[in-house]
């Protein structure tokens, strides 16, 4: 079964940490790369750039509207995210858990949408 | 059957014949399926053009011996131990035995492949991985393909299963007599997995992944070649053609779901209908009873039914019993459920799932608020069981099963 893992966090709180900091999570990050590369479980992912890059796209009654800046304006952005083959859900929930930002912000675990199915 | 087809498919009966040569002379499994690829990957370039040689198994075989031996050597120049590598046996001396010793061999190669990719040290990922790629000779490419990861992903998939077995210790003889029951049960298990993974993707896009099914029949077909007297074997091969038989008539042109209940029956194909009835005919009388003749003894009733208000329901139901007592699980009470339905009613059905809600393996599962919607719908309840519907539908992880419920739950609410 295939989830993403959203990783969430906040940039003012990133940018706060010293350069110590922040290359400790980059190496913990490194760690759970390699392994989930070797293991055959990672399908891809990508960092997205800061949310205040984001452009904010509706169409209301035929009419578009771009907004500079996110959808949902919060404190904590999705920056980022994984795509994982995992045996089980405990098993992407583990992963999640040992993603730095799990300590100081926050992981979601969503399994993606297969475009298998069993009649019923 | 085009020249490069008709190369592709011996290639593919070829390859766990020429694997096998390979490891019982070197022993070294994983060395020798890199070998063997690379054998493969070489005919599938040069045979179309240059035309099948007269004895391609022992070209493939000299090929993949010289991969293997240009490998061993570099591999143990760099640790200085290049001696070892006159005692490697001549390629040609794979070609000499009989012709009879030699199906023997190939017979007895094949099973012992299987259980090797089938290892209990490996995860079910990495044994259908392997499997596909030892035993029905795909390329890795192929299997990425199928199973819609990147081909690096799948590559370190197989890298890895054949580092867990060399850490395991597994090796290309046979089990233990102890053993070999639960060894050729992993092996139908992988089958079984393949086989789904084949038969739920949806026609159209996903053609290479539903390519995976009629795989899954070959192998099936070569293990009960190998293993006649095998029920659970021949019970495996029976459901995967009973099943498969109702693909023309699964799926609407746009890609949606027919229920089994609204399949245009004649559009399901009569062949592997007659071979699958047969196989589990004849296991069921000569041989002990398991989880998969009972499956496709199940599958058989619904293939003789010639409309679905034919099913002979109390039959199938006799049929769940007995499978609930063989190999319980809850997947099974709810299709016993269903049988419970249609032979005594709605409500003693829903008696039935009552039970599960309680079991932490399928309570918030997808297909157990799809089956007490459909009872409910049974009991003229509409409205509970567009509740259940709506659940069913925001639970479930399938895209054609998601818009199937939906569009349950939307006919109720009119």
């Amino acid at each position: 079964m295939k989830y993403v893992l959203l990783i969430y966090n906040n940039p003012a709180t990133y940018a706060s940490w010293s350069d110590e900091e922040r290359q400790a999570i980059f190496s913990d990050v490194d760690v759970i790369m390699t392994e989930l590369t070797e293991s055959g479980e990672l399908v891809g992912g990508e960092a997205l750039a800061d949310a205040s890059n984001a452009k904010t796209v509706r169409v209301r009654s035929g009419v578009p509207a771009v907004t500079d800046g996110p959808f949902a304006e919060a404190k904590e952005q999705l920056a980022g995210y994984l795509i994982v083959d995992c045996e089980t859900t405990d098993r992407a929930v583990e992963i999640a858990t040992r993603w730095p930002d799990a300590r100081y912000f926050a992981m979601e675990v969503r399994p993606l949408m297969d475009t298998a199915g069993v009649e019923m | 059957m085009s020249t490069s087809a008709a190369v592709e498919d011996l290639l593919r009966r070829l390859a766990p014949q020429v694997l096998a040569s390979l490891v019982r002379r070197y022993r070294q499994f994983d060395a020798a399926e890199d070998a063997v690829q690379e054998a493969l990957l070489a005919a599938a370039v040069q045979w179309p053009e240059a035309g099948i040689p007269d004895n391609p198994r022992g070209w493939l075989i000299t090929v993949a011996v010289r991969r293997l031996t240009d490998e061993v050597r570099s591999e143990q120049s760099r640790r200085r131990r290049e001696a070892t590598v006159a005692a490697l046996a001549p390629a040609d001396e794979f070609v000499v035995t009989s012709p009879d010793e030699q199906q023997a061999t190939h017979r007895d190669d094949t099973l012992l492949l299987l259980f090797l990719c089938c290892h209990p040290a490996l995860t079910p990922a990495s044994q259908v991985a392997l499997t596909l790629r030892a035993v029905g000779g795909l390329t890795t490419a192929q299997i990425a393909s199928a199973f819609l990861v990147p081909e690096a992903t799948m590559a370190q998939r197989i890298t890895r299963a054949k580092q867990q077995i060399k850490a395991a210790g597994g090796a290309f003889d046979r089990p233990p007599d102890l053993e070999w029951p639960s060894r050729v049960q992993a092996v139908l298990h992988v089958l079984y997995l393949i086989f789904n993974e084949g038969y739920t993707a949806s026609s159209g896009p996903d053609l290479q992944r539903s390519d995976l099914t009629r795989e899954a029949i070959r192998l099936t077909r070569a293990v009960h070649t190998l293993l006649p007297q095998d029920g659970e074997v021949a019970g495996l091969l029976a459901l995967m053609l009973l099943t498969d038989a109702r693909r023309p008539a699964r799926t609407r042109p746009d890609g949606s779901l027919v229920p089994l209940a609204e399949q245009d029956r004649s559009k399901w194909s009569q062949e592997p209908i007659r071979e699958g009835i047969a196989l589990v005919t004849r296991a069921l009388e000569h041989t002990a009873v398991g989880p998969y003749q009972l499956q496709a003894a199940i599958a058989a009733v619904h293939a003789e039914a010639v409309r679905a208000e034919d099913t002979d329901w109390p039959q199938i139901l006799a049929l769940y019993r007995l499978l609930e007592r063989v190999s319980p699980n809850p997947m099974v009470t709810l299709n016993h459920a269903v049988a419970v339905a249609m032979v005594r009613g709605p409500e003693e059905g829903l008696e039935l799932l009552a039970g599960l809600d309680a079991d932490h393996r399928v309570a918030g599962h997808h297909r157990l608020d799809a089956v007490r919607a459909h009872l409910l719908e049974m009991t003229g309840d509409r409205v509970a069981a567009r509740v259940s519907y709506q659940r069913a539908a925001r639970r479930t992880t399938s895209l054609p099963e998601q818009r199937y419920l939906e569009s349950r739950a939307a006919a109720l609410g009119e």
